[in-house]
């Protein structure tokens, strides 16, 4: 005999078909960061998108309904990107980091990911996706990386996932170098999701899994 | 392609030097003998500047400006020459220049961009044999992408045989919002994966697609299908090879390079047991990477991958259903996953909790044992939940974790899938989850407030947990004031979550408590910010505002009262007992301007009005007015931060109103 409490708990994490569960990812993102204490000094910008599929729509897609579906898109994004944008300088401002953060710093050493300023945020049912989602964000030097998540969800791989997609973004497109635009290197960072992130999937990649990834990266997508 | 007449801007642009990497931003449309006269040629050529961060930015803006800025004819002329560029034998590095640019053009703006029909076939047309260039083929499926849903598309994955080429043309199909389409791709991946030699191109790039039309279309897979996917992924993640040491057959045929190394565990040891994601091997098999990912796409797989009945839409036969999971896994007609996948499954997880006592050597194995350790839990859940006869020797495995993991603070984020898996099981299985609650509830907050990520995790938690709490929810509610430690330190990430949990916290007996914590919120704060400060332990990285310097900052230690208010606010449990805080005001005061505290100031409003909207669902007239009351009252005796004690007031008058 199964308790009512038990049958409840089924119910509420039994994941009905309404929350599909499971190590997907359905949209990664990178966007501007301003300064902390900056003025208002413009908007944040989408730097790159990437959506995996699509938001569930019926099953008859009516030709003028395209146009409207990839303005829904492009905005969804926008919103997160502006939210995670918020609480990262939020964030910046409460530990009373200094706004030189922002800036590359001359030296060779890596940027210490670990300590970089990050958090998580839900999106509620509606707000601004059809289905409940869970954001998570990494914010580095000027460039904010985040992950749009199903609302249930191995947070810690999500992070960790994060992590080293920056690493690797930081590493192979040289955004530290001054000048050099991510805009017009939209293979590079295809090529790295491909590999690490293929078609949303979150991997769980010991570190000589990742060398081996990033070896075969480097042969397919030289400098 | 034809040139207009030659005008100054372009004349400048292509006499500027062609500014790299190390300069400013590329002109949008360089050399290709376009007009665009909002083009600013040539400007920003000193790229050595200092500061990068400024720079840069103006660098984007300028280029995002561009790209939107691209007239329709001269989009129209750009993607007939990206169209010459593609048509050539071997397009070369002008062609991937051309596309990045393309691309740049269609993503920098959420409104359309009518890209010429000639030029989207034959994007589409790249991506099949014979294989082009890898940056080139990305580039078209993410132009493709970026512009979907796009009616009327002939892409097809039917005559493409290469995993890597399928993979490719499935993110472009995938995207296009038809579950149709999705379910055919489905079928057309399961084909290629079935049909695959062994000797052939690695089926890598295949399960990702799988799992993926998995949870876009459930029931994508026939019952056969979905048995024979199963079956494979139990074989990918109990039987991948573990070599032992050179293969006998070694020698002059088969050089020693080419011999897979032996495989270790995360800390160097040789390899005790069957490959896992925490197997480390010198050069990986096929099936070692099927493996990784088998085990990366499981939790879903045995969530979703089931058959279900074919044609009917599965959300909208859930939503609005009040029934258990019991009859609606009866109604969606969705079976378990097979036996033998599920068995396998259960030894996977045993085995990442074995391996996860061992000792990285490196940070990043260190952060993915724990990352499995939450799977492993998670997956061990969803079996218990679809055959309670796992139960058994599940919770002898997790209980021995949780004993081992409650000293070590490094794994405080696994302890909360942890406690869910009890509490979800509990009644099922006579833990006790009291005691479970009062270990997480009791120590978790108030030793890892500061954690942004944690913090998250653990409202998250009680949200979650909230229909298993059941009989114990009195102990939720007494732990509110650990919980509140969360908020004060995390205010504007959590504002709107604990908007959501405060109707489960309050009742008749928190509630002029829990009011009166609301409002010393963001004295809280400061004194969890005194506490960092002050504590032996403190990291390399101040956790504390660090631009607050508190040189002398009274030692609350020499005087009792102050100790035992100070106690009192940084308690975790309800004391039922509230005590005055405004001696501590003055030993505060130094972190009463501090950005932290202003924010918490700033989100108390929001939440005294939906601990008021929460308080009238059940209170009656007497209680409301009381906490009215005393709202009012205590709105002159606030921890002094600038701006707060008008802004309670303003709460305090129209409390009376909220009913």
């Amino acid at each position: 005999m199964i308790s009512w409490f038990h049958a409840q708990s089924l119910r509420h994490t039994g994941h009905t078909a309404s929350h599909p569960p499971g190590a997907m990812v359905h949209a990664f993102l990178i966007h501007t960061l301003r300064a902390p204490h900056a003025e208002d000094s413009g908007l944040c910008r989408v730097l790159y998108s990437c959506v995996f599929g699509a938001e569930s729509s019926p099953d008859d897609p009516r030709p003028h309904g395209a146009e409207r579906d990839r303005l829904l898109r492009k905005e969804q994004i926008l919103a997160v990107a502006r939210q995670a944008e918020t609480m990262c300088r939020l964030q910046q401002q409460a530990s009373g980091r200094p706004a030189a953060d922002l800036q590359p710093q001359p030296s060779d050493e890596p940027v210490p990911l670990h300590e970089a300023p990050r958090g998580a945020f839900r999106l509620a049912a509606g707000d601004p996706f059809r289905e409940p989602r869970t954001a998570v964000w990494l914010g580095v030097l000027s460039f904010g990386f985040a992950l749009v998540l199903d609302a249930h969800e191995n947070l810690l791989l999500a992070e960790n996932t994060l992590r080293l997609l920056a690493r690797l973004l930081l590493d192979h497109l040289r955004l530290l170098t001054p000048g050099t635009n991510l805009l017009l290197r939209a293979d590079r960072i295809e090529g790295i999701l491909t590999r690490f992130l293929p078609h949303g999937q979150l991997l769980f990649l010991n570190d000589q899994f990742v060398q081996s990834l990033e070896k075969e990266f480097s042969a397919a997508l030289p400098r | 392609m034809g040139t207009g007449s030659q005008s100054l801007t372009q004349i400048c642009r292509v006499l500027t030097p062609q500014l790299g990497p190390g300069g400013s931003v590329e002109p949008i449309l360089r050399c290709f003998n376009l007009t665009d006269d909002s083009v600013t040629a040539g400007r920003g050529g000193a790229g050595r500047a200092p500061g990068g961060g400024g720079m840069a930015a103006a660098g984007t803006e300028r280029l995002l400006r561009q790209a939107r800025e691209v007239r329709d004819e001269e989009l129209g002329q750009f993607c007939a020459r990206a169209s010459a560029l593609l048509r050539t034998e071997e397009p070369g590095p002008e062609a991937v220049d051309a596309l990045r640019r393309l691309f740049l053009i269609v993503a920098a703006t959420k409104y359309g961009r009518k890209l010429e029909d000639e030029c989207v076939d034959l994007l589409q047309t790249a991506l099949g044999p014979p294989p082009r260039p890898e940056p080139l083929q990305l580039l078209c499926a993410a132009i493709l992408r970026e512009t979907a849903p796009r009616p009327g598309l002939s892409l097809s994955c039917d005559c493409v045989q290469s995993p890597r080429q399928l993979s490719l043309v499935a993110s472009v199909l995938l995207a296009q919002g038809d579950r149709r389409q999705v379910r055919s791709v489905g079928q057309r991946v399961f084909q290629v994966l079935e049909s695959r030699q062994p000797e052939g191109p690695s089926a890598r790039p295949l399960l990702p697609v799988v799992s993926k039309v998995a949870s876009l279309a459930p029931g994508s897979f026939r019952e056969d299908q979905a048995n024979l996917l199963s079956k494979r992924l139990a074989d990918w993640l109990r039987y991948a090879s573990v070599p032992q040491g050179p293969a006998p057959s070694g020698g002059f045929f088969t050089p020693r390079a080419r011999q897979p190394g032996p495989v270790t565990e995360v800390d160097g040891a040789v390899a005790t047991d069957f490959f896992t994601v925490l197997s480390t091997a010198q050069r990986a098999t096929e099936d070692q990477w099927l493996n990784v990912q088998a085990f990366s796409m499981l939790r879903a797989w045995l969530q979703l991958g089931g058959p279900g009945a074919p044609d009917t839409d599965d959300r909208s036969e859930q939503e609005g259903s009040s029934l258990s999971v019991l009859s609606a896994a009866a109604s969606t007609g969705r079976l378990l996953p097979p036996e033998r996948l599920r068995e396998k499954a259960f030894q996977y997880c045993q085995r990442l909790v074995e391996q996860s006592t061992r000792r990285a050597l490196r940070r990043a194995d260190a952060d993915l044992q724990k990352a499995c350790l939450v799977e492993a839990v998670l997956v061990l859940d969803v079996l218990c939940r679809q055959d309670p006869s796992f139960l058994y020797r599940t919770l002898s495995c997790l209980k021995a974790l949780q004993a081992r993991l409650n000293g070590d603070p490094a794994c405080v984020r696994v302890l909360l899938p942890l406690a869910q898996f009890f509490l979800g099981h509990g009644e099922a299985a006579a833990v006790d989850a009291e005691a479970v609650c009062r270990q997480v509830f009791g120590r978790v907050p108030a030793e890892h407030f500061h954690s942004p990520m944690l913090a998250f995790e653990f409202v998250q938690f009680c949200r979650d947990s909230l229909p298993l709490l059941g009989r114990h929810l009195g102990l939720l509610r007494r732990s509110f004031p650990g919980l509140l430690q969360l908020l004060a330190w995390n205010s504007p990430a959590l504002t709107a979550e604990f908007v959501a949990l405060l109707p489960a916290l309050v009742d008749a007996s928190t509630a002029v408590e829990l009011l009166h914590a609301l409002l010393d919120l963001p004295c809280l704060t400061a004194a969890l910010d005194l506490q960092l400060r002050l504590s032996p332990a403190a990291s390399e990285r101040p956790l504390w505002d660090a631009s607050l310097r508190t040189a002398s900052c009274p030692d609350a230690s020499q005087d009792p009262q102050l100790q035992g208010r100070l106690q009192h606010l940084l308690r975790t449990e309800a004391s039922g007992a509230p005590e005055r805080l405004a001696p501590l005001y003055p030993l505060l005061q130094p972190m009463a301007g501090c950005a932290r505290v202003l924010q918490c100031a700033e989100a108390v409003p929001t939440l005294l009005r939906a601990f008021f909207s929460a308080v009238t669902q059940f209170a009656d007239g007497a209680l409301t007015n009381q906490l009215a009351r005393l709202l009012l009252e205590r709105s002159d005796s606030l921890y002094p931060v600038p701006g707060y004690e008008a802004r309670v007031h303003q709460c305090g008058l129209s409390a009376s109103t909220w009913r």
